[in-house]
């Protein structure tokens, strides 16, 4: 069995963000995975040490995709291949799964991972989008993916921490909220064999923006609205001043 | 023309959803217009809608999504409406990106606000985590997933309430997706939505090495430890300690946020605490737009002092 996972770009969500008109200001972010689709990329590996199949990392030609599809391969794909569409990037969500769907439209993975969304922009679902453009049945917020002959269980979650288990007939595109699994720590020295060992593919694809997606006109910081009273002081006075604010408020157990 | 047709999800909250239709449809001379796919709901819960339009087949429920897209499309073609309301719930991710697609509309998720003005809609969401609020100009007809803060009227008035059955499409009885079982939320021995007092970790703990500090502030407040969705989703915290959109929905005393950046899907879960506190290192941090309380410092700095002030 084929999995490919799409892996996207996010800032480093250790970093602030400096606004910048209607982008934020990408001289000075540093462009990692993003968050989900580490998670995607996971329950991939995963399903591949159960089962033996073999993953596939494709991400979409952008500064920083090389570095994290290396990651990817040290993480346990077994190929990766950066999708080039020419002078798309930034990438809105709709048109990357578009880019993505023609990729995969070759590749002809069995099944599907990516993240239940990236942060990056207003419509970030691509696995419902990616699943339309390929006619291929999806479920979106899912944690946890088991391949059973030949069909995709998946857990979707729901509000309050339902949950349900669905099939999905293969091929079929799956939006991972979380692995079954943390992702593993992979250490420094595997990294940099990755580094060597990884021989990235490249898949030409022929795609126009998508005329569907909406442009951001303007960012803005969240207002401080009702806004928290802020504490000062050193460590110990912050300490002091909350206990006490603790017990005036009737918070502590009397 | 000038409808607003809204998606009921039965485990959302259908009332303030009508209340938020209905002042879009105002805005654009229309119905507000209730689709409810497969569900079972008092007509108390749908009294917003001037029309309540139903589709029923035995696949629609229990919810699968491929056959909710179907049903929405069916319902998006057959009423032609110019705004196309879902809350920000699992169907919110899981349909109104694919619904977007499958009808060829553009889509905007997360919208904490949306008005109409001449024939367009502004939409305000929030982005990159809670760190960013983005607006963009929509052409109508679209498809719009807002945030349960955006719903500010608890109700609206109350609308004709018209019934009208929509066939389902053929689509229903071919799909690729199965129903396979409903799984009973693990409990793993802690109900966070009973705790009086809570100390919620996030990103900012750094790993599961240092939440042996947020427990000993904990045990100090005799609060019960939570974790925000990276934390749970690194393992630092089993997932019964989530709190958040996907985890629990709390309402203690107290809530004391420990390096927890405030992203929306978090607040959803917390900002009915009594009482709420937030530690962060960066002052522009989300979180202390729903706290009563801010400090921004080191957590851990603040964690050590507090504990040893308290015990």
């Amino acid at each position: 069995m084929n999995i490919a996972v799409a892996l996207r770009l996010m800032p480093n969500p250790g970093d602030e963000l400096e606004l910048d008109g209607a982008d934020i200001d990408r001289g000075y972010v540093e462009m990692v995975m993003n968050e989900f689709d580490e998670q995607a990329l996971e329950e991939a590996v995963l399903i591949k040490e159960a089962t033996g199949a073999t993953v596939t990392a494709v991400g979409l030609r952008s500064e920083g995709i090389e570095q994290a599809l290396r990651v990817a391969y040290a993480r346990g794909a077994d190929r990766v291949v950066i999708v080039d569409a020419g002078e798309l990037d930034p990438y809105d969500s709709r048109t990357a799964s578009l880019a993505f769907a023609q990729a995969l439209g070759e590749l002809k993975p069995d099944l599907v991972l990516t993240g239940v969304q990236t942060p990056t922009d207003l419509f970030g679902q691509g696995a419902p989008y990616l699943a339309a453009a390929l006619d291929w049945p999806q479920a979106n917020v899912v944690a946890g993916v088991e391949v059973i002959d030949g069909t995709a269980h998946v857990t979707q979650e729901y509000a309050g921490g339902r949950r349900a288990v669905l099939g999905l007939e293969l091929p079929a595109v799956v939006g991972v909220q979380s692995a079954s699994s943390p992702p593993r720590y992979v250490s420094m020295a595997r990294l940099r064999q990755a580094m060597t060992e990884a021989s990235t593919e490249t898949l030409v694809v022929d795609v126009a923006a998508s005329p569907r997606a909406l442009k951001i006109e303007s960012l803005a910081r969240p207002e401080q609205t009702a806004g928290a009273k802020m504490l000062e002081g050193d460590p110990e006075q912050l300490a002091t001043q909350l206990a006490a604010l603790l017990r005036e408020q009737g918070a502590l157990v009397s | 023309m000038g409808d607003v047709l809204a998606y009921i999800d039965p485990s959302g909250d259908t009332e303030r959803l009508l209340a938020f239709a209905r002042l879009l449809a105002n805005g654009l001379g229309g119905d507000v217009v209730a689709f409810v796919a497969g569900g079972d709901l008092g007509a108390d819960t749908l009294a917003g809608a001037d029309v309540i339009l139903e589709m029923s087949h035995p696949a629609l429920s229990p919810y699968l999504p491929e056959a909710h897209q179907a049903a929405l499309v069916a319902a998006i073609e057959a009423r032609k409406p110019d705004i196309v309301l879902l809350e920000n719930t699992t169907a919110g991710y899981d349909l109104g990106a694919a619904v977007a697609a499958q009808a060829d509309l553009p889509f905007v998720g997360y919208c904490v606000d949306l008005s109409v003005q001449g024939g367009e809609a502004e939409a305000t969401s929030t982005i990159y985590g809670g760190q960013v609020l983005a607006t963009a100009r929509a052409p109508l007809p679209a498809v719009f997933a807002v945030n349960s803060t955006a719903m500010h009227e608890i109700s609206g008035p109350t609308g004709r309430g018209e019934r009208v059955e929509l066939a389902a499409p053929a689509k229903l009885s071919s799909l690729r997706t199965t129903f396979v079982e409903a799984l009973v939320p693990s409990d793993e021995g802690v109900d966070l939505t009973t705790a009086e007092r809570i100390v919620c970790v996030g990103r900012g703990i750094g790993g599961a090495e240092n939440i042996e500090i947020a427990q000993e502030l904990a045990d100090a407040l005799d609060a019960e430890l939570a974790g925000s969705r990276p934390v749970i989703d690194s393992g630092w915290l089993p997932k019964a300690r989530q709190v958040g959109k996907s985890g629990a929905r709390v309402k203690p005393k107290l809530y004391l946020a420990l390096g927890v950046s405030g992203a929306p899907e978090h607040v959803e879960g917390m900002q009915g605490a009594e009482l709420i506190v937030a530690v962060n290192k960066d002052p522009s941090a989300a979180i202390f737009n729903v706290a009563d309380y801010g400090v921004v410092a080191d957590l851990f700095d603040v964690a050590d002092e507090l504990t040893s002030v308290l015990s």
